[in-house]
């Protein structure tokens, strides 16, 4: 199952962070997973948020550059050795991860991880084959 | 020292009557061989020979750096192409360069005013040139390397760059004088300290710099750190390359112009008309004795004024003071020339690009630094980090390949460019220079 990711352009100014974050509180926006990718003059923000479609428009109203990206949502069995037997099987099948970053919460018994992948489509094929789940949205959004 | 006493001291009036002499002859040769004067002259319904003085001169035409881009790139010529020797170009908005060329005589007469420059400078036979002017379609290079050949000095053509061996070669070849741009000499000075040489205990003497503004200060802090005379010259490829002025050690106060050669006027940008001597606006020449691409009152763009009070040196050229700005936004970054424009049309080329930019001109630690701030519109933006850091390079590059300058991209987020009245402001330069 695809989910959609949100990105936010942001620069390596203290503060932005805040504001981004701050924005989507006080418009009840609850932030699911998120993470920063920096480097020494900007980051890009990603994020899975309840509402995706109302934060995207949100943000783009405020200013901000955003982007959706879809990405998918893997159950990691929460043990030794979970996350590398799911990397192996996506290995195996050339299936190239772009970024993959961790969800707060747990699916049951499981970690859950966003992938994001160059070809989302193949991905999910190559998964579901193998028995790994994958959340979908409605769920991820309201974990 | 003087080079050419017999022209360098002539009586103003002397003088003066030769500029007639050459500027009419002038006239006839470009209206006879440039279609483009030809048709600019018989637009202002002017022929040669109603030029019967020099206060004639502002009855004919202008010549635009545009006029040159046109004619791209021998249609200026007034010789037949078999009859130029060598070919030099300079740095274009549109990234087509601007072409010039010389013919053997040309070529004679550039290493003259480059032997005048490097002798009122203070560098004679016997002396170890450094020339660290970019050798190439630049025409800083050959230029002073030919007119230092001409008085006979001992020139090292290690044009510019690699500073390590710069100063390897300051050291052990005994380099009694240097020419470069004033930032790289400083530049050198630091690369020089870190290797454990201080400049002051070298031979080195004398410095011509040139190719970019600089201050009085900086000629200050040169002079004491390298322990030497620091001269000031002024060139634009257009009119001839290095040595269309130059400062004599004796004075180092303004440039004097080898009138004989070249007849400055200084004009109101704005209304276009003459101004007096002392007054301050925009510097125009007319290559009187150049013979493959004359110009009629070349609009330089460089705002300066004319000192007529006789030098101390005994030459009687009026001086220039140093450039002070520019009546067009191009912008020189370590000696090249950089117009907005010219970095408009990349980012405009690039899909996704929305042309909202910001030049930020620095001098980091004696070195000008350009970056290129570039707001990142959704048509552009990713959520991958590589992708976004490819485009900075590849911009960079782009910069680099037409404009020929190494500048940073960065990457900004939307509307954080100042605008002042809906307008972006282009360009900020930093650099203190008075
Ligand atoms: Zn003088």
């Amino acid at each position: 199952m695809k989910i959609l990711q949100i990105s936010v352009f942001i620069e390596n100014q203290s503060g932005r962070l805040y504001e981004v974050t701050n924005l989507l509180g006080e418009n009840n926006i609850n932030i699911r997973a998120l993470s920063l990718a920096d480097t020494s003059d900007f980051g890009i923000l990603r994020l899975i948020v309840n509402d995706p479609q109302k934060a995207h428009t949100l943000l783009k109203e405020n200013g901000f550059t955003v982007g959706r990206t879809e990405v998918i949502a893997v159950e990691v069995p929460d043990k030794p050795g979970g996350l590398a037997s799911v990397l192996k099987v996506l290995n195996e099948n050339n299936i190239n991860v772009e970024y993959m970053y961790a969800f707060v919460e747990m699916s049951g018994d499981c970690a859950v991880m966003i992938f994001r992948f160059d070809e989302t489509d193949k991905a999910l094929e190559v998964l579901s084959k193998n028995n790994i789940v994958t959340i979908e949205g409605a769920k991820i959004y309201g974990i | 020292m003087i080079w050419n006493e017999e022209f360098e001291t002539l009586p103003r009036e002397a003088l003066e009557a030769l500029q007639l002499k050459r500027l009419q002859n002038l006239l006839e040769r470009v209206y006879a061989n440039v279609p483009f004067y030809r048709h600019a002259f018989d637009k202002k319904g002017i022929k040669p020979e109603d030029i019967k003085s020099l206060k004639d001169l502002h009855k004919l035409p202008f010549t635009y750096k545009q006029d040159m881009r046109d004619n791209y790139p021998y249609g200026l010529f007034a010789v037949p192409r078999e009859q130029v020797v060598r070919i030099h170009a300079s740095s274009g908005t549109t990234g087509k360069p601007t072409v010039v060329g010389y013919t053997r005589r040309d070529v004679a007469t550039w290493a003259e005013l480059m032997a005048r420059t490097f002798t009122a400078a203070g560098v004679k036979k016997g002396d170890v040139l450094q020339n660290a002017y970019g050798y190439g379609l630049f025409t800083g290079g050959l230029g002073a390397h030919y007119g230092a050949e001409l008085i006979g000095a001992s020139v090292i053509p290690i044009s510019g760059g690699n500073s390590a061996k710069q100063v390897m070669i300051l050291k052990d070849f005994g380099t009694t004088a240097i020419s470069c741009t004033p930032s790289y000499a400083l530049n050198l000075y630091e690369v020089a300290l870190e290797e454990g040489i201080n400049l002051k205990d070298l031979p080195v003497r004398v410095g011509v710099f040139g190719a970019e503004p600089w201050t009085n200060a900086m000629r200050k802090e040169i002079e004491e750190k390298w322990g030497i005379d620091a001269i000031d010259i002024y060139g634009l490829s257009e009119v001839m390359g290095p040595g269309v002025s130059f400062e004599c050690v004796e004075a180092k106060n303004g440039m004097h112009i080898n009138e004989d050669h070249f007849i400055a006027e200084i004009i109101d940008p704005e209304t276009e008309e003459p101004l007096e001597y002392g007054q301050v606006g925009e510097l125009v020449f007319t290559t009187i004795t150049k013979e493959a691409i004359p110009l009629i009152r070349y609009r330089t763009r460089d705002i300066t004024r004319l000192i007529k009070e006789p030098c101390k040196c005994g030459r009687t050229f009026v001086r220039m003071e140093k450039v002070t700005g520019r009546s067009d936004d191009m912008l020189i970054i370590r000696g090249v020339n950089v117009f907005p424009s010219q970095i408009e049309s990349i980012l405009v080329e690039r899909k996704g690009v929305q042309p909202h930019y910001q030049l930020v001109v620095d001098r980091v630690g004696n070195l000008d630094t350009l970056e290129v701030q570039v707001e990142v519109g959704e048509d552009l933006f990713s959520d991958e980090i590589k992708v976004l850091q490819n485009i900075e390079k590849s911009i960079e590059k782009d910069i680099k390949d037409i404009i020929g300058v190494s500048a940073k991209v960065k990457l900004v987020e939307p509307k954080t460019i100042q605008r002042s009245e809906g307008k972006a402001k282009r360009v900020i330069d930093k650099r203190v220079l008075k």
